[in-house]
């Protein structure tokens, strides 16, 4: 278990080689993990970015069962109450995704290939 | 009709009976007791409901019923045993308790889809209620910091339980 921060920097580095991979090179971009928050019922970030091949981890900070279930079936994760879980990202697409048990937490991760 | 009756019930069992009408907001021992027997009753409704009903979206309901109640009652304990406070019956936890009895046997008498609507019909009344005394009476009245945030996190879920069983009971019409 390492500390949030160090996921910051990580995903912060992953989101900088993107930018870099763009203008055309052939630096390989290292998987980052991304860390999204479901507290008090909420998802956030409500909408974050990641590729294929990273890590999400979600916390869940709350007393309650929650999942993250993507509306096109390509996911579907149960997250028991204060623990993380961890998804490795295998497709592109954005995709919404909600809580099975309280559908009115809902969030968007848009997958880059 | 029916649902409009029995939230009038509930609501009247919640704020104003007994003591806590007439008299000061009622104490923090007293909230937790209420808040606590609240979710009781909601789990033992609903595990009347996944025993009686055929519906999936009903049983599907029903089991969230259980899961978040258990899991808000559960903290309650847990906070009580903290604070070192005894939750402390009263008129009000009293009346929800003698209500939800009746309920249970009435419903216990329906089957099939009758019994599904009567107690989706009753969650939605039930919720309301719940919730229009959590804001107005159990939140207010809280003097715990943590108690307060709790039922704040309680609010916020059954508020969620209320949409969910009021779309249900539309879709059983």
């Amino acid at each position: 278990m390492k500390p949030a921060g160090y996921f910051l920097i990580v995903a912060a580095a992953g989101l900088a080689l993107s930018g870099i991979a763009t203008l055309g090179s052939s630096v390989p971009a290292h998987a980052a993990t991304v860390q999204i928050t479901m507290r008090d019922l909420e998802i956030a970030p409500a909408a974050a970015d990641a590729k294929v091949g990273d890590t999400i981890e979600w916390v869940n900070d709350d007393i309650f069962v929650h999942s993250a279930t993507a509306r096109n079936g390509d996911w579907d994760v149960t997250l028991p109450p204060n623990k993380t879980v961890r998804l490795v990202l295998k497709k592109a697409g954005a995709i919404d995704y909600y809580c099975r048990f309280h559908p009115n937490m809902k969030a968007r991760l848009t997958i880059s290939p | 009709m029916l649902v409009r009756l029995s939230a009038a019930i509930a609501a009247a069992a919640l704020l104003s009976s007994g003591a806590l009408a007439q008299d000061a907001k009622p104490t923090d021992p007293q909230i937790a007791h209420i808040a606590y027997t609240a979710g009781v009753i909601d789990v033992t409704a609903a595990k009347q409901a996944l025993d009686k009903s055929k519906n999936k979206d009903v049983k599907a309901f029903a089991a969230d019923m259980v899961r978040d109640h258990e899991a808000v009652n559960k903290k309650a304990l847990a906070l009580v045993k903290k604070l070192k406070v005894t939750p402390e019956d009263n008129d009000t936890s009293r009346t929800l308790s003698k209500n939800a009895a009746a309920k249970l046997k009435e419903l216990s008498a329906l089957k099939g889809a009758a019994f599904d609507k009567a107690y989706v019909d009753n969650e939605v009344a039930y919720h309301k209620a719940v919730d229009g005394a959590l804001e107005t009476l159990l939140i207010p009245s809280a003097g715990n910091a943590e108690l307060k945030s709790l039922l704040q996190t309680g609010l916020k879920i059954f508020q969620g339980h209320e949409q969910h069983a009021e779309h249900l009971a539309a879709e059983l019409k």
